[in-house]
């Protein structure tokens, strides 16, 4: 096995992920589409693992699993807020940033 | 181990004396710190509100520092002379984190144990002084849970072994100096200095951070090597420095990064502007934080990282340095500034800059000893001014600071506060034999010795602008005929307004309705208490502490009284770390060669970074002992090892018998001071050094002569013109800022601090916040409006005939083309700032992906 | 090595597909059910890599519980399960060449930087001994932090998403 098949498939999947974060209006399809972005560095991390024999990468990629799991748990409920009071969850409508 | 080791050091000649008190010095940090969460719990449930809680803590530490320092001695004095007296230092390791190992500890050495004596000792009576100044404030036991706090602060960063745990001591000062500073912030010119301070302090905090990575970063391997402690250890770190392994960028940039710490947070120029403003603080605050102890923690650093700056800086043998260029500055502006000030407070308040610059000075140019000796006179005596110019605002003067409208002949009215006050003065101005003499006529004195001329010159200026304006604030308050407040006036409504707000700068016109209110309930009780009759001494809890420390004053200087010969200097002996060469300490206690060594006393300071407790100095003792010959031990040698072997853990033993030094080196070693050492010179060939050699200038009454002379003729001088000036009005000085020129704009460039605070604020503050914007709207008001003005104004000059044809369809296109052009860069960028997530995201990859071929085609 | 690698190309064939999928569908119920699709892929993938215990943790958390909080997000949100008009912005096309030179780059860099490097032969599977080993002793610190941020993420969602 090369290393570079798995980084690759890596690089695939993080681009697919900034092309969903990118082309989404829907907040919850962004979420998922940072979803892949973050399965893809995992997966570089779990390949490099095996590539240095060292446990680290594992451990990291446990932790990212676990920030993962809290940022999709208040990501949803912000998504709930929005939705609840603009009854909307697209994106392009809120520009409250605008400059 | 411990009383194994402690049977065999009895043995020893040279062996070094410990005990309770310098040994467990660790818990004094941990009673103040503990009676802050008592306070901030249970205080306001107490009898006292809390304030008992800190008062006992403060003199439980206040004992236990006594203790140390007086066991400390007791071990000097069991030294052989050119001994290396090993700090008593222990660790425990604090957490660990992926092979990083930090520590907690203690590191005590004479050095620690100076400022931690003073800071127990000013606490103490700062905290009896408050019991009385602050009695029915509104936040009383906050107040003394926060001046707790902050003495827990202090000390923990005073007896650190490592930089974490000083950094975590410094920070906690920051914010009780922070707390502190805003107590009554209801005004919002105290939280606003408050808030000043803070981010003063902590511009240069960044320092502090960036020098301890950067040191970390580039001695961790050495000290790991050779004294298996972590590159944050401060013991190590010293080794390290003068070892001759790092080079020169690491620890020059390193040093570089620690002064900007220590620029901050003592007030050095030009970052001192927050330390006046922090005057806002009630009395107390000023006295124990802003004068005598938390803005020494940046000369403290200096002189306890002095190996690091000494290398870094390259002390020895030249001229001038970043230190001392810092120093004498800020010597001269900050006692300039001292003359245009009527606060009295700010008048101390530039004193106390201008005296961190006497430090500060002399560090850099090696004085050690003189500067670490002024840290401690100076707490005293400026610590009593602060009190002192407290009870004249508690008593005398209706809580007004300001010396020309409220002030004036209070000598009559309070005795005792004039005395020390006039003491404290004397101490400052260096008059002979108080105690400032000893240690700021020594500063200036070496400066010189070392090299230094033109700073020695800077120091004599500055001892002459010293007496000079300590002279016209002792006149203006205590002599003179009375005004305003001092002279028993009322100000029933407007004056309630005027002097009602007790600290803060009086005068300066701020907000008076906004905080009338809020300062009626805090302060209501002066007004009952001193409104109704005149100026009068205050009572016995702010004397007292006054009186003590007038007498230390006069007192405290003797402790190292060069003029009187060498058997006076103690402190040089108690505290100067002995630049001698000490043996590889941990690879030759692990030696095999030592058979009689039994298991448990061999220390564990071979796997010192993860033993859970390392007592070094023990072991040290024992070391040493070992080390030297029987030939060695008669003729009392020292630790001079010459002919060692490379330094490598294998070869403790031979090293160990290295250390049995010849007789003929320690006959040249036992007078280290008058031969030299070569610490901080060479690299030492076997073993380390702790500290660097220091030159030490030979005490001439001459030199003494003639900088009292200067200090009498400020006082002189200044006494006279106070007098024409201020009580007599002569025409020629009365309004002499007015009539020349010169001196009005020298006068109001003094009065505005030399527009430093505008330059922060007004440009580098707002120039941070708003730059986009602010360019963006000059460059519309001045370029643009320029060329549309300028082509107007140029169209007409030419010609009139034009008009008609050319200038209609030129310059009307000029302007509108110009306007176009504005608003199609507007509109050009408008979109990016669309409010859209999505948009965003894309410029970010975009962004990263165009770095990341720019990365590639940099690296291919 | 043979075998291993007919896998790594069925199942990373089935990954890119699923991960395209969930970019391009109409519906946010099958986005999320793709998703689990490519969520298993990257389990297969780290058993591929002998991490059976990060694959295991995959696939309890992301495929378990993630995945749940999707579905009620997506229920939560909008009553309507069915396909949806317009789940792409207006300016989607934006994300074509940014995605595109992304990969190029990052394709280079791989390429350039690891070439034909193979990954050890027989490596021995990590154990989840191994794991805890190193999360309890060296990456303490973390795991505490990482402790507080779930706490912390936990209180959040309960005070960002009740009614009142």
């Amino acid at each position: 096995m090369l290393v570079n098949q798995f980084l690759i498939l890596a690089a695939v999947l993080f681009c697919i992920g900034v092309y969903g974060v990118i082309a989404r209006r829907n907040a919850v399809m962004v979420l998922m589409s940072i979803e892949l972005i973050l399965n893809s560095v995992n997966l570089n991390l779990i390949a490099f693992a095996l590539r240095n024999g060292s446990v680290d990468g594992h451990i990291f990629a446990l932790y990212i699993i676990a920030v993962a799991a809290a940022e999709v748990g208040v990501g949803l409920a912000l998504v709930l807020l929005v939705y609840r009071n603009r009854k909307s969850i697209g994106l392009e409508e809120l520009s409250e940033m605008k400059g | 181990m411990f009383a194994a080791s402690e049977a065999a050091a009895e043995t020893a000649a040279v062996a070094l004396k410990s005990g309770w008190f310098l040994e467990n010095a660790w818990i004094i940090p941990i009673i103040p710190a503990v009676a802050f969460a008592l306070i901030i719990f249970f205080g306001k449930k107490l009898p006292m509100k809390g304030s008992e809680l800190g008062v006992l803590s403060m003199v439980a530490t206040l004992v236990l520092a006594g203790g140390a320092a007086f066991q400390w001695i007791d071990r000097v004095n069991s030294a052989s002379e050119g001994q290396y007296i090993e700090p008593v230092i222990r660790s425990w390791n604090w957490w660990q984190s992926g092979g990083f190992d930090l520590s907690i500890g203690q590191h005590m050495d004479g050095l620690s144990l100076t400022v931690l004596v003073v800071v127990a000792f000013i606490s103490t009576l700062v905290q009896i002084y408050s019991l009385e100044y602050l009695r029915g404030d509104r936040r009383y036991t906050h107040f003394f849970a926060s001046l707790t706090l902050f003495s827990a602060g202090m000390m923990n960063m005073v007896i650190a072994d490592n930089m974490i745990q000083l950094i975590l001591g410094w920070e906690i000062m920051g914010l009780c100096s922070f707390m502190l500073i805003g107590h009554w912030w209801e005004d919002k010119a105290n939280s606003r200095a408050a808030l000043k301070a803070f981010f003063t302090t902590r511009t240069g905090d960044i320092g502090l951070l960036v020098g301890t990575s950067i040191l970390f970063f580039s001695a961790n391997s050495w000290t790991q090597e050779h004294l298996g402690v972590s590159g944050f250890s401060i013991r190590g770190l010293s080794a390290w420095a003068l070892s001759g392994s790092p080079g020169s960028v690491a620890i020059t940039a390193g040093a570089f990064a620690l002064f900007v710490a220590c620029i901050g947070k003592s007030g050095q120029f030009p970052l001192h502007t927050w330390l006046p403003d922090a005057m806002a603080g009630p009395t107390p605050v000023s006295s124990l934080l802003h004068s005598s102890t938390m803005v020494v923690a940046g000369v403290f650093l200096v002189a306890r990282l002095f190996p690091v700056f000494y290398e870094g800086m390259n002390i020895y043998g030249s001229s001038m340095n970043f230190i001392t260029l810092i120093g004498g500055i800020t010597i001269i502006i900050a006692a300039l500034l001292a003359f245009v000030q009527d606060d009295i407070k700010k008048v101390l308040a530039y004193s106390t800059v201008s005296q961190l610059g006497y430090m500060m000075m002399g560090l850099g140019a090696g004085a050690w000893l003189p500067a670490v000796f002024h840290i401690f006179t100076h707490a005293f005596f400026k610590a009593c001014l602060f009190l002192a110019a407290g009870s004249v605002s508690h008593s005398g003067s209706h809580h007004s600071f300001d010396m020309k409208k409220d002030m004036g002949g209070l000598r009559k009215y309070m005795p005792i506060t004039f005395v020390t006050w006039v003491i404290s003065t004397l101490a400052l101005c260096g008059v002979f034999p108080l105690s400032g003499f000893f240690s700021k006529d020594e500063i200036i004195d070496n400066v010189g010795y070392a090299g230094y001329d033109i700073f020695m010159i800077v120091g004599l200026v500055g001892a002459f602008m010293t007496a000079a304006y300590m002279t016209r604030a002792t006149y203006l308050t205590f002599f003179g005929e009375p005004r305003g407040a001092a002279a028993g006036e009322h100000h029933e409504e407007a004056g309630h307004d005027d002097h009602g707000h007790d600290a803060h700068a009086a005068g300066h016109g701020h907000g008076h309705d906004a905080h009338a209110a809020g300062h009626h309930d805090d302060h209501g009780h002066g007004h009952d208490d001193h409104g109704s009759h005149g100026p009068h001494e205050s009572n016995a809890f702010i004397t007292v502490p006054l009186v003590i420390l007038a007498t230390l004053a006069i007192g405290a200087g003797l402790l190292n009284a060069t003029p009187f010969g060498e058997k006076w200097e103690n402190m040089k002996k108690w505290i100067e770390p002995r630049p001698v060469v000490v043996g590889d300490v941990d690879h030759a206690s692990v030696g095999e060669v030592r058979g009689f060594r039994t298991a448990d006393t061999l220390p564990a300071t071979q796997d010192s970074a993860v033993s859970e407790e390392t007592v070094l100095t023990e072991e040290t003792a024992v070391a040493m002992e070992e080390g030297v010959s029987p030939e060695a031990k008669a003729a009392p040698a020292p630790l001079m090892a010459t002919a060692a072997p490379a330094a490598g853990g294998e070869e403790g033993g031979e090293e160990a018998i290295a250390y049995a030094a010849e007789d003929g080196h320690s006959a040249e070693a036992g007078g280290y001071d008058s031969h030299g050492s070569d610490c901080g010179k060479k690299t030492p060939e076997a073993g380390v050094c702790y500290a660097p050699y220091v030159k030490h200038a030979p005490f001439k009454w001459a030199k003494a002569a003639l900088s009292m002379a200067i200090v009498f003729a400020g006082l002189i001088l200044s006494w006279l013109v106070s007098v024409q000036l201020y009580t007599r009005k002569r025409g020629f000085f009365v309004g002499l800022t007015q009539k020349n020129k010169l001196l009005a704009a020298g006068h109001a460039f003094l009065v505005n601090k030399y527009y430093l605070d505008h330059l922060y604020e007004k440009i580098i503050v707002r120039g941070i916040a708003h730059p986009i914007a602010k360019g963006a709207y000059w460059i519309n008001q001045n370029i643009l409006d320029g060329i549309i003005n300028g082509t107007g104004i140029g169209a007409k000059g030419v010609a009139r005939w034009v008009y008609r044809n050319v200038d209609q369809r030129v310059v009307d296109g000029a302007v509108n083309g110009s306007g176009a052009v504005a608003r199609g860069a507007g509109g050009a960028l408008r979109p990016v700032q669309s409010g859209k997530v999505n948009q965003y995201g894309a410029l970010l990859f975009a962004a990263a992906a165009v770095a990341g071929l720019v990365l590639i085609i940099i690296n291919t | 090595m043979v075998a291993q690698n007919i896998a790594f190309g069925i199942v990373a064939a089935i990954m890119v597909w699923g991960a395209l999928r969930v970019v391009t569908v109409k519906n946010v119920v099958h986005a999320a059910l793709w998703l689990v699709l490519v969520l298993a892929g990257a389990a297969a993938q780290y058993v591929i890599l002998a991490a059976e215990f990060v694959a295991i943790t995959q696939v309890l958390v992301y495929i378990g519980a993630v995945m749940v909080l999707f579905l009620f997000g997506t229920m939560l949100t909008r009553a309507r399960i069915g396909a949806e008009q317009e789940l792409n912005n207006n300016s989607w096309w934006l994300g074509v060449p940014s995605a595109g030179i992304l990969l190029g780059v990052i394709t280079l860099a791989l390429v350039s930087g690891f070439g034909d490097e193979e990954l050890p032969k027989d490596a021995a599977v990590v154990t989840t001994q191994e794991i805890s080993d190193q999360i309890f002793g060296p990456y303490l610190l973390p795991f505490w932090a990482l402790s507080f941020v779930l706490l912390v993420a936990v209180i959040g969602a309960i005070v960002l998403a009740r009614k009142d």
